[in-house]
Parts: C-alpha cells; sequence; structure tokens
C-alpha cells in the first residue's frame, strides 16, 4: 500500500517572520488521483505546492515522493515531479520546440529519448501545429499549454498544477480539464484552484485548506453529498399567503423571492417537493417552477472556511 | 553536462536579443578605431623609435594599447550582459522551471556563469583579431599577446562574477547594473586612495586589491602566480556567494 503513496507530506510547517504560512499540514496522494486543493487567497495553498516542489524549504516536516525524501534527495525526487507554477515559467524568447527541448535535458531525458519526449508533450497538451513559434507570440492559453507540458515532459510521478485555468476560454478550460483527468490515470496530479466546479469536475479528492491548516480533506462524492439540497424555489402564478405556504408538511421556513416566487427550506432528509406539487394543483395555484436548490460548493466552502473561523475564535476565548 | 545545457542556452538567449550583437558591434568599433589611431601614431613614431637602443615594438605600443582600452569598455558593458542573468528570471518567474527541474544551486549559477563566460571569450577573441592581423605586416611578439588576451579574459571573467552575484541580488536588472558597475569602478580606482595616502601598509592593501593593478602586470607579461590566484580566488568568492544567495530563497524568512 505505501508504495502506491505518491506523495506524503507529514507535519509540514512553513513560517515567515512572525506568521505561520503553513501548520501542521499531513496529507498524501495516490497514484491515480487527482487532488484539488482548495483555499481562499493567503490561505497556504501556493505556498504548500511551493514546498512539494522544492521551491521553497519547510521549516519542519518531512516530504517523500514516490519514496524519496526530498529534503535529503532533492535532485531524484526533483526527478519525479512537474511543477506548473501560477505564472507558467516560460522563456518567451525561445521557440516552443526549443524551449520544451531544453525542459527536457534539464529533467536528464536521455539524448536519444528527446524527440519523442517532445513529441508526445506536445501531442498531449495540443501543441503540434505551433511547435516553430516563438512563446512570445503565443497567446494565453497556449502558453498555458506550454507550461503543462513543460511538467510533464519527463512523466513525472506526481504533477503539480497551480491554477492551470485561469485566463483561459471556456473551451480552452473544458480542454484542459480533460487533459487534468487523463494525466490523473497515470500520474497522480494535485491541482490548486479558486474555481469551484473545477474541483467537482476534476478531482478525486479534495482539500480545504485555511489559514495554513487542512479543514477539509475528502472524496468528492462526500462532497457532492453535502451538496445535496435543502431547499426548493417555488413559482406560483396565483400564490396563497405565505403562512400557508410555511405549514405545508416538511417545510421549515419560507422566503419570498418577487411576488411569485419563494425559496422553501425544508429537512435534508426529506423532500417535500411531491407533496408541494399534489397541493398545489389541488388548489389551483397555478405552479410555473419547483426547483430544487443545490447548494454549491462556494456554500459548503464558506461554511467549512467561516465554521473553522469561529472554532478557533471559542479556543482563543 | 547540466551546467553546459544550462550555458547553453544562456548563450542563445543573449544572443536572440540584439544586446549581445549591438554590444560586439559597438566594441568592436571603438577598438577598431583606437587600434587605427595608436597603429598610425606608431608609424609616426617609427624613425625617432629606431634610434632607440631596444626600441618596443608594435605588440609593446599598439596592441597594449588596445587590451587596455578594451579592459576599460568591458568594465561598462559587463555590467549590461550580467544585470539579467538573474534577476530577470526571477521576475518573470521562470527561474522556477530551474528550481524545480532537478539541478543543484551549484549548477545552475555555474551554467549561468559559463554561458557568460562564452559570450565573453568570443568577445576577447573578436578583439584579438585586431592584433593578430599585424602578422600580415610584421612578426609581433606572440607570447606577449597571449598574455594579453589571458589577462583581458581573466579581467572580464572576473567582473562578470560580480555581475552575477549582484544579480542574484535583486529583482531589478538595471539595479543590479548600475551596482555592478559601481563596484567594479571601485575596484579600478581603488588604489588612487593608496598613493595619494603615502601610508606604505595601507596603499600595499589597497594596491593589492585593485583589479587593475594585477590586470597590467599580468599584460606587461609578468606571468605570476599572485595574478591568477588574485583573479582566481576572486571568481570563486563572487560564484560562491551567488550561490548562497540562490539557495537562500528557498529559505526566505
Amino acid at each position: 500500500m505505501h508504495n502506491d503513496n505518491l506523495i506524503s507530506v507529514e507535519h509540514l510547517y512553513r513560517r515567515y517572520a512572525g506568521l505561520v504560512a503553513v501548520r501542521d499540514v499531513s496529507f498524501e496522494l495516490r497514484r491515480g488521483e487527482v487532488l484539488g486543493f482548495l483555499g481562499p487567497n493567503g490561505a497556504g495553498k501556493t505556498t504548500t505546492m511551493q514546498i512539494i516542489t522544492g521551491n521553497l524549504a519547510p521549516t519542519s516536516g518531512r516530504i517523500l515522493i514516490n519514496g524519496l525524501d526530498l529534503l535529503d534527495r532533492p535532485r531524484q525526487a526533483k526527478g519525479e515531479i512537474g511543477y506548473l507554477p501560477e505564472q507558467p515559467p516560460l522563456y518567451r524568447e525561445l521557440t516552443v520546440d526549443e524551449y520544451l527541448r531544453f525542459c527536457a535535458r534539464l529533467n536528464r531525458l536521455r539524448r536519444d529519448t528527446i524527440t519523442a519526449a517532445v513529441d508526445r508533450a506536445k501531442q498531449r497538451c495540443g501543441l503540434e501545429q505551433v511547435g516553430r513559434r516563438l512563446i512570445n507570440n503565443l497567446s494565453k492559453g497556449y502558453q498555458q499549454r506550454v507550461g503543462i507540458a513543460q511538467a510533464i515532459i519527463h512523466s513525472p510521478a506526481v504533477v503539480v498544477l497551480d491554477e492551470p485555468t485561469v485566463g483561459l476560454d471556456p473551451i480552452q478550460i473544458r480542454e484542459i480539464r480533460e487533459l487534468i483527468r487523463e494525466l490523473g490515470e497515470e500520474h497522480g496530479v494535485i491541482l490548486s484552484t479558486h474555481i469551484l466546479p473545477e474541483v467537482q469536475m476534476t478531482c478525486d479528492r479534495v482539500q480545504i485548506i485555511n489559514r495554513g491548516q487542512l479543514v477539509f480533506s475528502d472524496h468528492v462524492d462526500n462532497l457532492d453529498r453535502r451538496m445535496q439540497s435543502s431547499s426548493l424555489i417555488l413559482g406560483l402564478q396565483q400564490p396563497p399567503a405565505q403562512n400557508i405556504l410555511g405549514a405545508l408538511p416538511g417545510i421549515n421556513d419560507v422566503q419570498a423571492l418577487d411576488n411569485h416566487r419563494f425559496r422553501l427550506l425544508h429537512a435534508a432528509e426529506a423532500n417535500p417537493a411531491k407533496a408541494i406539487a399534489q397541493q398545489a394543483v389541488e388548489q389551483g395555484w397555478g405552479l410555473f417552477e419547483l426547483t430544487p436548490e443545490h447548494k454549491t460548493l462556494e456554500q459548503i466552502f464558506v461554511e467549512i472556511t467561516s465554521s473553522e473561523q469561529s472554532d478557533t475564535g471559542t479556543e482563543a476565548a | 553536462m547540466m551546467v553546459f545545457t544550462l550555458a547553453q542556452r544562456e548563450l542563445r538567449t543573449l544572443f536572440l536579443s540584439p544586446l549581445a550583437w549591438s554590444i560586439l558591434a559597438v566594441m568592436q568599433f571603438i577598438l577598431a578605431y583606437l587600434f587605427l589611431t595608436s597603429l598610425n601614431d606608431f608609424i609616426s613614431l617609427q624613425p625617432r623609435l629606431q634610434s632607440l637602443e631596444s626600441p618596443p615594438g608594435a605588440t609593446e605600443l599598439v596592441v597594449a594599447q588596445v587590451y587596455g582600452s578594451a579592459a576599460f569598455i568591458f568594465m561598462m558593458v559587463v555590467p549590461l550582459l550580467t544585470m539579467r542573468v538573474i534577476s530577470e528570471e526571477r521576475r518573470n518567474r521562470s527561474i522556477t522551471l530551474l528550481f524545480s527541474a532537478p539541478l543543484s544551486m551549484t549548477e545552475i549559477i555555474l551554467g549561468k556563469y559559463l554561458g557568460l563566460l562564452g559570450f565573453l571569450l568570443l568577445a576577447c577573441l573578436m578583439i584579438s583579431l585586431m592584433p593578430l592581423s599585424l602578422l600580415f605586416a610584421g612578426p609581433l611578439d606572440l607570447g606577449l599577446l597571449l598574455a594579453m588576451i589571458l589577462a583581458l579574459f581573466l579581467l572580464t571573467a572576473c567582473f562578470a562574477a560580480i555581475g552575477l552575484f549582484l544579480s542574484t541580488l535583486t529583482l531589478q536588472p538595471t539595479i543590479a547594473a548600475i551596482s555592478t558597475f559601481g563596484a567594479l569602478l571601485l575596484l579600478w580606482i581603488i588604489d588612487w586612495a593608496g598613493d595619494q595616502a603615502g601610508d606604505i601598509d595601507a596603499s600595499g592593501v589597497l594596491e593589492y586589491l585593485s583589479i587593475l593593478r594585477h590586470f597590467e602586470t599580468l599584460s606587461r607579461g609578468l606571468f605570476s602566480s599572485t595574478d591568477i590566484l588574485y583573479f582566481l580566488l576572486f571568481i570563486t568568492v563572487f560564484l560562491v556567494l551567488s550561490i548562497r544567495r540562490l539557495d537562500a530563497d528557498r529559505l526566505q524568512h
């Protein structure tokens, strides 16, 4: 089992003068897994990624990459990682081919395998057409792809992507997400992002980091379950008085959105939609909308991060 | 191996920007002008020189003039070359690529430095073409010429080491350039104070520190290990400092 852990991070701390950016973070990444890393700005996402990729030294803690200790054997361990930082590290004066060849050599690929590696990376990232163009002249989306190609050129065990879809158009975003899923099949992928639906779509597991601490770590399916609706939007042509709606079985509260639309809050276990529809038809309320409201990941995110804050607040008091 | 990959890219990047070309062109032009004027002077002085017991040759008069001026021009040019080496990579965040690759900091610095040396060697050789052209007209003191080329190359190698170090200190290439220039100028003139103070001990130390003195002895053909050691020590110190500085990036507090 242990061999399947591509990354294991143990009790990671990182202090900057007077500020603890990362506090006791421990997690694991298994082969074939896409791990989403979420957190508000300044939560320590990027710091954690920089530490894992060897760009920043941790104050204390241990990082094993494919069984290699990053601090004791940085060279071997770094060879197992591909990293796309927030801003892709490109040499804009080179062509895509030149740049990728250079990256391949930096990662100590054998001379005779370089061409094949470059071709494969280009093909996976959809860069075949632009190989001879200067990176500087490429659009932001293509530059981002070159950044990803750079991260996967040496087929590392782990690919770390820091906000890979920022600044891309919707089609490109979809392509990149597909690519991430594809990468997740062979490699382990760590993905940091602000965009919450992206996590739902691409990740197997989610970790939420807030103020340097991991506050949530679970399977995406469980997260989906937490997102299950506990409210309905009800639209009626001839609505009855609000208290009649409130008296319907299973309804905890009613909020009027406008003259015809209401939000009905109910217990998460029981869905009263069927009863409401029946009532509406019998009473002739003129039902035109009845939709379960999904909690967005945003809401869960806010719930988790803010409950964490109030927890620490009470501890302090 | 990895060092050469880095050096090669560094050189390539230099020549992909117009900076390297314009530096080479301007230097060559100015030195060619100087070379021709001093050659002209030499030829007009020739009758009077003939009357001396052991007249100084073209190598001592003309060529030494060229290399002396070249050293001075390099003092202004090298900061422009070295200023962007690390600071620009930091600014563009492309340094992350090197930090995440399986490379040690030593390899990164040596690679960059070697790339710079490659350019400086090329510049030195191009300058040397002018004195060598005199071989068509007559004999040259080739030993002395070689000593001059070596002196110039070692001098510029020192300049590059300081420039590289100062480039690791800042994000702004211009600040790296101006501080490198300041440091080089100070090293150049540091023995002037020693001359005036009249204090033998102090002037000895300052004279030893002055990079110009070591350059002058070597380019006069006096191949002393002190000078060579001075240059090598100088380069090593600044390279080690650069490596330490780059490593501190990871440890920043």
